[in-house]
């Protein structure tokens, strides 16, 4: 996903003499082809977070649409009062990019992890969040944001994530993709969690389970008409987030819910466990470690439905 | 784009008690506190907006207009009363200040009148910001200066240095920060509760054209900032040496002003003091 990132950068900064792009002392060679494009518009801010989203502000006050980008827990939880303050608070058309979402950075440990910029971000007024499935979500999700003209959160994987979309499809903040078509199980997916979505929708198929499988790309606002459609007619809706199952993503489908008592279908929650890590491993192996597995969540969702066989 | 003109600093030093006066009068009808921090900055604010910037009331959204951030925002009264005395507004709407549903509160929310650029309160948010600016008045080609308003406190934020690190490696010339040194912070001296002194040498190190000035002297603050070198590639720090509660004897240098609120004979004598009774 990085590399669509610098590469729609490179495209957007050509065409529109407002985009600047802030590095967090990052990016090593990504940007060579966008500073060959606008050198007076990349600035790399240095190891200082909470400077750069003041920088940032200060830009977006003066009419440019700047877009920060850095390691996702330095760009959130780091300069969070930042983003809060300035950005949200002017309600300022500043692109904060985050890259490593989630377990993206398993090997380098907790303070490479993230799991709980969803939960953070979207608490702010007047900040969107924006998980992109796939590169090409990415490239799209810049381009809306940029025309949205607010504060926008966008959560990257890292790279060499497999491409869910042949090309690049409809894009409107606030409104999910359906990738697959299923009527028994519906998989609500953000960020880089799409491939194993699509790998458990196809075990589910081996047991005769048909599920659907959408990008719910953005997290907050979220998809309401979507959810109350799949509340309605499905058996399951399914969670998926690689972020902390407090506060992310399926927290804030839980909180739509409660509102909603009449809704038909069980919720389950797929996402990571409220504890750090203190052992080696890679991005699978953290999976394994929190139950993030096509297996696990087909298990579970057997689960479900026994329930719910008994309940009735 | 500097402002050159030659102000009459007579003026505005009587400009300044009567901005006293009014701070004093204010706190006491409200309530609200950060009296002293706010006599403390008045003349570094005159300074700015009566000579060295290039602001129009009736232009306050011109992009070419200089900027100031007001960045010690506990203290915004000294500026709504600036703004108003300017012109952005009329001087009636600071009898609304810190009242229910006023634009006027006690910290400044964003856009609440016309001339406040940015909503401060939480500290070491404004030079980051004023730098972003800077930045931008670089990359859009249009030529203004920025200045940021600080207190001696606030330079315990980390992100003051991170700021002022990053500035000059971009050679970013149209940068004014003021530390409006009153020596005091909320709870006790500056100097003591963080390794302040050296300010000045400080910001030199980081790479700025730094100044020790009087921070009461009119003349002195304008000076230091016209006389500093352009070309350098070096931005502007002015460490403006002051006294907290500034102009009423019985508050002058005595923190108990960061948050006492003066009672009607303490207003009565202030005013007199402040000539304008």
């Amino acid at each position: 996903m990085r590399n669509a990132f610098a590469s729609e950068m490179t495209n957007m900064a050509s065409e529109d003499r407002r985009i600047v792009l802030l590095s967090g002392d990052i990016g090593n060679r990504l940007f060579d082809d966008y500073k060959g494009h606008a050198p007076d518009r990349f600035v790399n801010c240095g190891i200082a977070e909470a400077n750069m989203i003041g920088v940032a502000s200060g830009m977006a006050m003066c009419g440019l649409r700047p877009i920060a980008y850095t390691i996702t827990p330095f760009i959130t939880a780091r300069c969070y009062e930042q983003i809060k303050v300035d950005v949200c608070y002017h309600n300022l058309p500043v692109i904060i990019v985050g890259v490593g979402g989630g377990l993206s950075y398993a090997e380098l440990l907790s303070t490479h992890h993230s799991c709980d910029d969803i939960a953070l971000l979207r608490i702010l007024p007047n900040m969107t969040v924006i998980c992109p499935s796939d590169s090409h979500e990415v490239r799209a999700a810049l381009r809306a944001a940029v025309a949205h003209g607010g504060p926008v959160y966008i959560r990257l994987g890292k790279k060499n994530e497999p491409l869910i979309h042949d090309s690049q499809p409809e894009f409107t903040i606030g409104k999910g993709i359906v990738i697959r078509e299923g009527a028994d199980v519906c998989m609500l997916s953000t960020g880089n969690l799409m491939p194993l979505a699509l790998e458990t929708a196809a075990l589910f198929g081996d047991d005769g389970i048909s599920a659907r499988v959408v990008s719910f790309h953005t997290v907050k606002p979220l998809d309401e008409d979507l959810l109350t459609e799949a509340f309605n007619n499905f058996d399951v809706v399914i969670t998926l987030e690689e972020h902390g199952l407090l506060g992310g993503f399926g927290s804030s489908v839980s909180e739509w819910l409660v509102k909603r008592p009449a809704a038909r279908a069980d919720l389950l929650q797929i996402g990571v466990d409220d504890v750090f890590c203190y052992e080696a491993g890679k991005q699978d192996d953290a999976r394994r470690t929190f139950n993030i597995t096509k297996e696990s969540i087909v298990e579970r969702t057997r689960d479900l439905y026994r329930n719910r066989k008994q309940g009735t | 784009m500097q402002n050159t003109q030659t102000p009459d600093f007579k003026e505005l030093e009587s400009l300044a008690k009567k901005i006293r006066a009014r701070l004093v009068v204010m706190s006491h009808r409200t309530g609200a506190a950060h009296l002293g921090g706010a006599l403390s900055c008045v003349d570094i604010i005159v300074a700015c907006y009566w000579a060295l910037m290039n602001v129009d009331p009736q232009k306050a959204f011109d992009p070419g207009r200089d900027r100031l951030i007001f960045s010690k925002g506990h203290a915004i009264a000294t500026l709504y009363v600036a703004l108003a005395m300017k012109g952005f507004y009329p001087e009636e709407l600071l009898d609304s200040y810190a009242q229910c549903g006023s634009k006027l509160a006690e910290h400044p929310a964003p856009y609440c009148v016309p001339g406040l650029e940015v909503a401060t309160g939480s500290l070491g948010h404004g030079l980051p910001v004023g730098l972003g600016m800077a930045m931008a008045g670089a990359i859009n080609h249009v030529p203004y200066d920025v200045f940021v308003v600080m207190s001696d406190g606030e330079c315990n934020e980390g992100s003051v240095w991170e700021a002022a690190m990053l500035a000059p490696a971009r050679s970013i010339e149209n940068l004014v920060v003021f530390v409006d040194y009153n020596r005091w912070q909320a709870t006790g001296r500056s100097e003591e509760i963080m390794a302040l002194p050296s300010l000045r040498q400080k910001w030199e190190a980081f790479g700025w054209n730094a100044y020790d000035v009087d921070g009461h002297d009119i003349r002195a603050v304008v000076e230091a900032v016209r006389l500093a070198p352009r070309g350098d590639g070096k931005p502007v720090a002015v460490v403006a040496h002051t006294v907290k509660g500034k102009g009423v004897s019985f508050m002058e240098d005595d923190n108990n002003w960061h948050y006492r609120i003066p009672n009607e004979e303490e207003v009565q004598k202030a005013l007199k003091e402040l000539g304008q009774l």
